[in-house]
């Protein structure tokens, strides 16, 4: 499940994916709506694993 | 367009409301949350009486982590080069699964034993006095300049207001001074709800009002775009190929240092439970979508078509260019209230390890919990007064040399906090000599490169460039492998594990 975690890290270090200007999406050049995007999307995958760890009782 | 040079009387009077609101607060503090322990100890002063829930957890790490100094110098670098600036969002949000990991099991056996600094981790891990040191030596040397670049914030601000002259910012800090030395922990704590509440309302109402004095994000982009290609090198809207290395590692290797420092962890050990931690590593990410914006006022300010002397000026003039007066005063009492709370965890942390690492470590050994208290106010009010002086007197340049060189430094006490908390393999001489070796290998590149956050490596043909602090910590970790895998075990008897 930590596994989750190594996600961002992938999607945000691997700079060549994303070092582009389209597609743009409300005048945001790719470059930064998908930045910006991974800010929900990090904070979704923690509270995923904290909810299973604290399933498990691990927490 | 430049500053306004003249005293802009609707600005400064909201500015002083909302500064004075805060001193009253900042002195109401010692009476709120108070713990039932009514008796002076560490605990209460250092650290709030270890009480605060998700909420105050949230306020205060949020208000004390993104702070004044990073709202004026974000978007003062993306206004001067536009994509490699924004390495802050990535380094902001990957350091939350870090913190999701680890902070929790710091805070654990923080708690356990009554540890209110790493470094005091650090000793009843490895029981020795000289790798507490290192840790507790690093982390006041990181600090003290970063203290300073708050007040670089503030004096930027109160510039903006039209304000002259060194008074204003002295007596700021030294109100701040004093009710941090009556109620510790307990005034930032507090203040940073404020804080934090004025910076959301200015950055939203900035983020949706500008763009539509300006044309539109589309146009934002664009107008920066073109100021970009105008001034050419190695600048633009998205990284150059040789940009995207130094990009990546100077997000990852701060995201590694960021919670080293001790006013990021003195919210960590200040937290009331784990289970606190956690809760704020899945939250706080929403103070990295306010920084994100906030890097996007430099793009505003090609928009404007501004031109300012200094780039760290971009953020005052675009609010005293777009907004009514009344506006642009509460703005800048937020950065300048933004710059008293991380500036007051700081001192707070730096007082803490004085107090437990030096103070009781050599000085008096039996000195009490209200004893060790007493020590840490004082030694809070010196901290103060140092990094005040150090502004006043010294170029601002070599405060902002010495933050770069702290962020390498604090990275390199990684290894001694973090990996005991994992698996007990290493032993104190080897950390200790690992982070010998980054500390003086990482700042002999970083003279060698005259002060500059990254290192070009060239091998073979290809030119690589990283942040140094990566690359100290890298030099950090095998020094401590090999020197872990030839020194004799007799040696571990020595300097094992307490």
């Amino acid at each position: 499940m930590r596994l989750l975690l190594l996600l961002p890290f992938v999607g945000l270090l691997w700079i060549p994916f994303y070092n582009h200007e389209l597609p743009a999406l409300f005048g945001f050049p790719f470059f930064y709506w998908y930045q910006f995007l991974w800010v929900p999307l990090t904070a979704f995958l923690i509270w995923l694993v904290y909810r299973r760890e604290r399933e498990e009782g691990d927490a | 367009m430049g500053m306004t040079e003249h005293l802009d009387w609707t600005a400064f009077a909201v500015f002083v409301f909302f500064f004075v609101l805060v001193t009253v607060l900042g002195f109401w503090a010692s009476r709120w949350q108070a713990g039932p322990k009514k008796e002076a100890h560490l605990d209460e002063w250092g650290l709030g009486g270890r009480n605060f829930g998700t909420w105050i957890t949230w306020f205060l790490v949020g208000g004390d982590f993104y702070t004044a100094y990073t709202v004026i110098a974000v978007p003062a670098l993306v206004y001067a080069v536009g994509a490699y600036g924004f390495f802050a969002l990535p380094y902001t949000i990957l350091v939350y699964p870090i913190v999701f990991l680890i902070m929790p099991r710091l805070w654990h056996v923080a708690q356990k034993a009554g540890h209110v600094t790493a470094a005091d981790v650090v000793y009843a891990r490895y029981g020795s006095r000289a790798l507490e040191f290192a840790v507790a030596l690093t982390a006041v040397l990181a600090t003290m300049p970063y203290i300073a670049l708050q007040l670089v914030g503030m004096e930027v601000v109160i510039k903006a207001l039209g304000l002259t002259g060194e008074v204003p910012l002295a007596a700021a800090f030294i109100i701040l001074a004093l009710y941090t030395y009556a109620a510790g922990l307990r005034a930032p704590a507090l203040i940073a709800f404020v804080k934090d509440l004025m910076i959301y309302v200015v950055v939203l109402v900035a983020v949706v009002l500008v763009p539509t004095k300006l044309g539109g994000y589309g146009a934002v982009f664009s107008a920066a775009g073109e100021a970009f290609a105008a001034k050419g090198g190695a600048t633009g809207l998205l990284l150059q190929p040789q940009q995207m290395l130094p990009f990546a590692s100077l997000a990852l290797g701060s995201a590694l240092a960021a919670f080293m420092y001790p006013h990021t962890l003195t919210g960590i050990f200040a937290a009331k439970s784990a289970d606190t931690i956690r809760k704020n590593a899945v939250f706080l990410p929403a103070y990295t979508v306010l920084l994100g914006l906030i890097a996007l006022l430099g793009y505003m300010g090609h928009a404007a078509h501004l031109t300012v002397k200094s780039n760290n000026d971009i953020v005052p003039a675009l609010f005293n260019a777009l907004f009514p007066s009344w506006f642009a005063g509460f703005a800048f009492a937020a950065i300048a209230i933004g710059a008293l709370v991380p500036a007051a965890v700081m001192s707070i942390g730096a007082a803490n390890l004085f107090t437990r690492n030096f103070w009781k470590a050599y000085v008096n050994p039996q000195v009490t919990p209200a004893g060790e208290q007493q020590v840490a106010k004082i030694v809070s009010l010196v901290v103060k007064v140092g990094a005040l002086v150090f502004i006043l007197f010294l170029p601002t340049q070599f405060a902002l040399d010495l933050q770069l060189l702290g962020g390498l430094w604090i990275l390199q006490t990684f290894p001694a906090v973090v990996f005991g908390l994992f698996f007990g393999w290493y032993r104190a001489t080897p950390l200790l000599i690992g982070w010998a070796a980054g500390l003086a290998g990482g700042t002999a590149i970083a003279f060698a490169d005259g002060i500059k956050p990254v290192h070009t490596f060239a091998i073979g043909d290809g030119h690589y460039t990283l942040y140094t602090g990566l690359v100290a910590l890298a030099i950090n970790i095998v020094v401590a492998t090999v020197v872990q895998l030839v020194l004799p075990r007799r040696n571990a008897e020595v300097v094992g594990p307490a």
